[in-house]
């Protein structure tokens, strides 16, 4: 349980998908104008990696690697199709429940939300995932989370910032994009404060 | 329509400079910042990508006419990931510390957003040679960027360039110290942030 804990903690502040990998700027950078848009791609980015990364934990487990379908076979070099076939069968349907629940979410979302098949986020946590080689899927699913979260977090916050910026006097041709990337940098450079960041 | 009409020159020109993947159209922020630690891995990753993107524009824009509309961006993101494989086997087998030091990153040039802009943009309508030539491009503009910023970054985070020590000893003994703030994840950042300022000095419309 508080190994659960501490990777969850862990995945929100220390491996910071925005601030310690980069993992889904595109979209970070491009669906920050206002708070509300924001927390909704939030919230979507988040539900659809804590779907694909157990899924993907379990065919990774037990059909891609090597002897577990067939003695002798390893099928680890499909891994990046089958992910990325997994994450934007996922992701469609997704996007058909929320147009259908919540039209609204859904038109502010615009072409973002099929975007999210191309979030790096969503297929840098697979990839984590296969990487650091979790003991069961409850971990994968917990790290997904808090991966989420985390993105989740780091994208609010950016956008109330950024609400903030349109008052401020920036130099012209630093405005809009380079002003934000400076800004995401100082932003990382505060969350480094975490690292070394441990419960027990 | 010559293969080197205006049209074709420009769909190579433009994305180096004015139309740049990386500092005007923002797609593949994070690849870029991620391997640009040093060097070295930044310019393997520059040109993998540079091979997929004019590989996959033109395989997209020999297929453009029996892809079925709904289903483009799966077919697009099969065609994308087999190349990928590929190339992560290609660099596996050959440069394979390297292959470690960008190690997700490889498999992220799948997400990375330059390709699918590129497809779904430009070779979904277009023949194989301009799209290829507009692959290049795009590759080369988003090489250039990434070299740019690894080069600052190794230079003043560890004195080096491709792992070759270029300041000298007698300069550290005059007090000078690395930066090892420019190595950290943040710099990268901020130097790409003074990038796109430089850029859009020089060209205000942009």
């Amino acid at each position: 349980m508080e190994n659960l804990l501490n990777l969850f903690v862990k995945s929100i502040f220390v491996d910071n998908m925005i601030f310690a990998y980069f993992l889904g700027m595109c979209s970070y950078l491009a669906v920050s104008k206002n708070v509300k848009t924001a927390l909704g791609l939030g919230t979507a980015v988040t539900f659809v990696l804590l779907v694909t990364v157990p899924v993907n934990y379990l065919l990774n487990n037990y059909v891609l690697k090597a002897n577990v379908l067939v003695d002798g076979v390893d099928l680890s070099f499909l891994s990046l199709i089958l992910f990325i076939a997994v994450i934007a069968a996922i992701v469609q349907l997704v996007e058909m429940v929320v147009e259908r629940f919540a039209p609204a979410l859904y038109a502010s979302l615009g072409i973002f939300l099929p975007l999210i098949a191309v979030n790096c986020a969503i297929m840098g946590a697979s990839l984590f995932m296969q990487q650091r080689g979790f003991a069961n899927v409850g971990e994968a699913t917990v790290y997904a989370f808090g991966s989420g979260l985390g993105w989740m977090f780091a994208i609010v916050v950016f956008a109330a910032i950024r609400e903030k910026m349109a008052y401020c006097d920036v130099p012209k041709p630093l405005r809009g994009l380079g002003i934000s990337f400076i800004m995401v940098g100082l932003m990382a450079i505060a969350f480094m404060c975490f690292s070394g960041l441990k419960l027990s | 329509m010559g293969l080197f009409s205006k049209q074709n020159k420009e769909a190579f020109t433009t994305p180096l400079l004015n139309n740049n993947p990386v500092t005007v159209q923002v797609l593949g922020i994070c690849s870029a910042l991620a391997v640009t630690a040093q060097l070295g891995p930044a310019l393997v990753m520059g040109i993998s990508v540079t091979i997929i993107v004019a590989l996959s524009n033109v395989v997209i824009s020999l297929l453009r006419n029996t892809i079925p509309n709904r289903i483009r961006i799966i077919v697009q993101l099969v065609v994308v990931a087999a190349l990928v494989t590929i190339v992560s086997l290609i660099l596996k087998a050959f440069v394979y510390d390297v292959s470690v030091q960008l190690s997700v990153y490889v498999g992220l040039i799948i997400t990375n957003c330059i390709l699918m802009g590129r497809l779904e943009a430009f070779a979904m309508a277009n023949k194989p040679w301009a799209s290829l030539l507009d692959g290049l491009g795009n590759g080369f503009g988003y090489a250039s960027i990434l070299v740019i910023v690894a080069f600052f970054r190794e230079l003043l985070g560890s004195g080096s360039l491709l792992g070759y020590q270029v300041i000298p000893e007698s300069v550290y003994e005059l007090g000078y110290l690395n930066n090892g703030l420019m190595i950290l994840p943040p710099m990268a950042l901020i130097l790409l942030g003074c990038i796109i300022w430089v850029q859009r000095a020089k060209n205000p419309e942009l």
